[in-house]
């Protein structure tokens, strides 16, 4: 039955209602940070940032075993440090962004899998690289809750400034100062954002809720809002889609959210209206003017 | 009256090795400044020092009490990410930032005005494509009306009519006198020496240091022309460092 399959179990189960909120939550802060970072060309700076976190995150984990706000904590430590120190060799030497970025997301990998690994086991590794959307209680809620509401807010107050930083730096740096916080503003958001996603999709799989929906959107709307309206509702779509699947099937919830956002995003790159693929082979006749 | 734009000895470079080397001067306000120069003269750099990208490496430039927002800066080589998606009305309405900054509202009187800089440069109906789907002359066009927006005291076009055709080049150089005929200081690095003649009064003949500042007519004669060519040597990457200051610091 339909409805024994899509709203039995959210109606039933507290830890699936728990699970879909959080889900809510972290596609209404994250999917508009994914449309930016997909528009600045820095995709790849939100995975290697979500690996910068682990070192602050295992640390937490190291003090106080697995407390999720103590590796919140860390982890928003570990990432902010990163973020400015990539931010900062970027902007003051002849290195890209993308390359400091990936010398110190590297180091940070190699040092939290190693803390991890002197005081935890397996199993606690695979928390935390993989998460658990399953097991939110409401501390953890509440937080996610709260880091979502500051993204947005923060996200209105940088939003001119980074939509010009984008589209044209020279400008904006001639006419206001607001480039570099709003950048490093931006970055925070970032790691945020990653660290919020991190208690639900662990640190591997928590870019994924942010990337992927802006990749879906970038293929439905020509506009910047329409993007971010487009990945918000398609993020929402995944968690959704992916928690019913996880239940129904015993796939893990982390990945089975990800698993459908990839399928929405195949699906957008075959049938999208903004140069999708089959919109490029028929594309009809061409036009008088 | 007070000079809008003063240089005082001034050097401007990358990595210390001088792109503009020990420039004086003065731009009165309203004047319409051609530069003109070889290739790495330091047009560019020069400009980019006057807006405040570029600090320089010794001397000073005044800007006269301009704050940055008074300056209009159009790049030569303009540094924008044509694929991101805005539409041409909210890419020209960023020349309102002074007005607006981050929260202002952009009101009827905002739209209306984004709506006259666009007709100015020729481009009513293009308000909601986006800035992807516009030709290089169109680009162009679109470039002023954000200058014409910005409303700026000082503005300073780097190689405006670059890779333009007639047309474009025509329209936009009305607007450049325009601007003058509103007392606006404007600056522009061009090339082509004939527009530069009958267009520009005052003309500055660039070439590392000056080679000839002042009347267009008197300035761009064939030795002047010459003499810019020759001072225009390459860039040495073991160039000793600049004897000049210390000759002055021996003689004070």
């Amino acid at each position: 039955m339909i409805y024994d399959a899509l709203i039995a179990p959210f109606i039933e189960f507290e830890f699936m209602r728990r699970a879909l909120a959080a889900a809510i939550a972290l596609s209404l802060g994250g999917a508009p940070i994914g449309v930016f970072l997909m528009l600045r060309r820095m995709s790849l700076v939100g995975d290697a940032m979500a690996h910068a976190i682990l070192p602050g995150a295992a640390i937490g984990f190291l003090l106080s075993g697995l407390n999720l706000f103590a590796m919140t904590v860390g982890g928003l430590i570990a990432g902010f440090t990163v973020a400015i120190l990539a931010g900062v060799v970027a902007r003051t030497t002849d290195l890209k962004e993308d390359a400091s970025l990936a010398t110190f997301y590297l180091a940070s990998l190699a040092l939290g899998v190693t803390i991890v690994s002197i005081k935890g086991t397996n199993i606690d590794l695979l928390h935390i690289l993989f998460g658990n959307i399953l097991a939110m209680d409401d501390p953890t809620l509440l937080v996610v809750a709260f880091n979502a509401t500051i993204t947005l807010v923060v996200l209105a107050v940088i939003y001119r400034p980074l939509v010009i930083e984008s589209v044209d730096p020279v400008f904006l740096r001639t006419v206001s100062r607001a480039g570099a916080p709003a950048h490093l503003a931006f970055l925070a958001l970032v790691v945020v954002n990653l660290v919020n996603g991190f208690q639900a999709l662990g640190t591997l799989l928590a870019v994924g809720l942010m990337i992927l929906p802006a990749g879906i959107a970038r293929f439905w709307s020509r506009d910047i809002t329409g993007m971010i309206c487009i990945a918000v509702v398609s993020a929402i779509a995944s968690g959704y889609l992916g928690l019913v699947l996880s239940f129904q099937t015993r796939v893990p919830s982390g990945p089975a959210i990800i698993l459908v956002a990839t399928v929405l995003y195949v699906g957008s790159v075959l049938f999208g209206n903004v140069r999708g693929v089959i919109r490029q082979l028929f594309p009809g006749r061409h036009l008088e003017a | 009256m007070a000079a809008q734009l003063q240089f005082r000895d001034v050097t401007l470079g990358y990595d210390r090795h001088p792109a503009v080397h020990h420039l004086d001067g003065e731009v009165a306000p309203g004047a319409l400044l051609a530069i003109v120069g070889p290739n790495g003269a330091g047009k560019s750099t020069l400009f980019r020092g006057i807006v405040g990208i570029l600090k320089p490496l010794a001397g000073t430039i005044l800007t006269g009490g301009l704050d940055i927002r008074d300056i209009a800066y159009l790049p030569q080589t303009v540094d924008i990410d044509r694929s991101f998606p805005i539409s041409v009305f909210d890419f020209v309405g960023t020349g309102l930032w002074r007005q607006v900054g981050f929260f202002g509202g952009i009101g009827k009187e905002a739209r209306e005005g984004v709506a006259q800089a666009l007709a100015a440069v020729g481009l009513s109906g293009f308000e909601n494509r986006t800035i992807g789907t516009l030709s290089g002359g169109q680009m162009q066009r679109m470039l002023f009306a954000r200058v014409l927006l910005q409303d700026a005291r000082l503005i300073v076009l780097d190689e405006p009519f670059n890779a333009v055709d007639a047309k474009t080049s025509a329209d936009l150089l009305a607007l450049i006198k325009r601007w003058h005929s509103e007392k606006r200081t404007v600056l522009a690095a061009l090339h082509d020496m004939d527009l530069v003649r009958v267009n520009f009064p005052e003309t500055l003949l660039l070439a590392r240091g000056e080679v000839a500042w002042g009347v267009t007519g008197e300035v761009l004669t064939v030795e002047n022309l010459m003499e810019a060519r020759r001072m225009c040597e390459a860039f040495d990457d073991s160039a000793a460092a600049c004897a000049v200051d210390d000759a002055a610091s021996k003689a004070a």
